[in-house]
């Protein structure tokens, strides 16, 4: 199994060392574990001769490089006045019972993280939501539980 | 100045021509008949900010470097605003048409589509159309590459600045302008970012002409435009209408009856009340008497069930976590903003205290380092001006 450690050393590897390209090792390190651990973070600085407190700073700029430990998939729910204006509290209620977590929380099995999140681009067919990179429109209490459902499912 | 009736435009999601053929007549223009087309066309940055694109080319035509670069603008993140997407989704090889064009005109060798972390699922599709479109470059003998840079959530980098910042691996904070992106922008050389929407525009005005395009839309305000409807209305979605129009015609076509205010160029843009929908255009400023709006294409309809409170709430929990944080007058601003009209709601400060956080929002329009702070009053005093007795009550 590829360690934590060769993830790093692989996306300096691939991406370069100078500094332009920290973004993409950020979110390919990220994406090993779902969040950016300390240890990612100072190995990063080291493998690119940066100061781990920049890596840092840089990294907690950008709200989808999580610097705090999720589940395996991260659930964003949009919570811009569109978005609300067509339910997304109902839907977010839906998604607090159903996984029995609250906003910012990871379910008990490490499953589900729930998250919000503003605007994700799709106004006209809200109450929207992404779940890792796919979103997910026109939602309904009844329609994002069968989502979820389906995630369990692939599991 | 005439105002124009809503007309609704097929452009930018037009099938009936081919990229590669607008490509191929465009590039045997020389660069100067490119760039003078583009100055006559009077086409002005589609993102919001309304800079005319025919003049950032030409700056950095000008600049002597040996490296150059394009970025297209795929951050887009105004609430409200969701025509970038589509853009991507149905037509990227137009946007990537656009960049080829201004890669030829200031003699560029790469570019990059900077592409919002939320709209990850288009990468297959963008890269499937990037493999297509390299092929063209060298059919047509380009030296020209387009890569992919994913954000990583983070509103402030729609400005042009703090885009580049983050694409050099730093925080995506703002810099100080001058110097502008033109001048020295990525890596230190000059380079064009121009919004997606804008770069088809320079393909559609290759195809039908600088003439046509200027026929189109009002005096300052030229051409048509992609507008993003959301809120309350009964066909929301993506529409492309020719600049100039009113409000009162806007709100005819899509509101539901029913329409207290509109709100116009997202959280960062103006409310405008019923009362003023007949004087309000939807244009650049500046060549049109009353009140005219820019846009980067934002239309959120509230009707009269709706709070305006939970509304400018809504925003001002919004910019205060997207503020950078670099400069006082934004991060402190937007922060006391949200926790003074929450301390009038609960009765905890008078309602006189509007005027103090009124005063403030100016000084953050006079003293924010970037359009992100400068422009949190737009819809601050816009709402609170036109709503106040929802404020208070």
């Amino acid at each position: 199994m590829r360690t934590r450690e060769s993830a790093v050393k692989a996306a300096v590897d691939k991406h370069g060392k100078e500094r332009k390209n920290l973004l993409p090792i950020l979110q390919e390190v990220k994406r090993f574990k779902n969040y950016l651990t300390r240890g990612d973070i100072s190995d990063i600085a080291a493998e690119m001769n940066l100061s781990s407190a920049y890596v840092y700073g840089v990294a907690s700029f950008y709200h989808f490089l999580d610097l705090e430990e999720r589940g395996q998939n991260i659930i964003w729910i949009c919570k811009t006045i569109s978005c609300y204006m067509k339910g997304s509290k109902d839907i977010l209620q839906a998604l607090e019972e159903a996984l029995k977590i609250k906003v910012g929380e990871t379910t008990s099995d490490g499953k589900f993280t729930l998250l919000q999140t503003n605007c994700i681009g799709w106004c006209h067919k809200g109450p929207a939501m992404l779940i890792n990179d796919e979103p997910y429109t026109e939602l309904t209490p009844d329609k994002v539980l069968d989502i979820i459902d389906s995630y369990y499912k692939k599991l | 100045m005439a105002k124009r009736k809503l007309k609704r435009v097929d452009l930018i999601f037009s099938q009936d021509c081919s990229c590669k053929d607008i490509l191929t007549e465009a590039l045997k223009k020389s660069r100067e008949e490119i760039i003078q087309e583009l100055i006559d066309s009077g086409l002005k940055g589609r993102g919001g900010a309304g800079f005319p694109t025919g003049l950032k080319w030409k700056m950095a035509a000008a600049e002597k470097s040996n490296r150059k670069y394009v970025i297209c603008n795929a951050d887009e993140g105004e609430p409200g605003t969701f025509k970038d997407r589509e853009i991507l989704d149905r037509v990227a090889l137009k946007v990537l048409g656009g960049m080829a064009l201004c890669a030829y005109v200031i003699d560029a060798r790469e570019g990059f589509i900077y592409l919002r972390h939320e709209y990850r699922f288009l990468i297959p599709k963008l890269e499937k159309m990037m493999e297509t479109f390299h092929k063209w470059m060298d059919d047509f003998d380009l030296d020209f590459r387009v890569k992919l840079f994913i954000g990583s959530g983070a509103y402030v980098c729609g400005e042009e600045t703090s885009l580049i910042e983050s694409m050099e691996g730093k925080r995506g904070e703002p810099r100080n302008k001058p110097p502008y992106p033109t001048n020295q922008g990525y890596l230190g050389k000059p380079t064009v970012v121009n919004n997606v929407e804008t770069l088809v525009y320079t393909m559609m005005i290759m195809r039908i002409g600088a003439d046509e395009f200027k026929g189109m839309g009002i005096e300052g305000s030229s051409g048509s435009k992609l507008f993003s409807v959301s809120g309350d209305t009964h066909k929301p979605g993506i529409y492309e209408i020719e600049m100039g129009m009113t409000l009162e015609d806007f709100v005819k076509e899509f509101g539901d009856g029913d329409t207290k205010a509109v709100q116009v160029g997202g959280a960062s843009g103006f409310c405008v009340p019923r009362k003023r929908f007949k004087e309000t255009t939807i244009g650049f400023q500046g060549g049109l008497k009353g009140f005219s709006l820019p846009t980067g294409g934002s239309m959120m309809i509230f009707n009269s069930s709706r709070s305006m409170y939970n509304v400018l709430h809504n925003y001002l929990e919004f910019f205060e976590e997207e503020s950078c944080g670099q400069c006082t007058p934004c991060r402190v601003g937007c922060q006391q903003l949200l926790k003074g009209i929450e301390a009038i709601k609960r009765g905890e400060k008078s309602y006189r205290y509007l005027n103090d956080l009124l005063r403030l929002s100016e000084t953050m329009k006079l003293t924010a380092k970037c359009g992100l702070g400068q422009s949190v009053a737009n819809s601050f005093a816009s709402i609170v001006e036109n709503f106040r007795e929802e404020m208070i009550y």
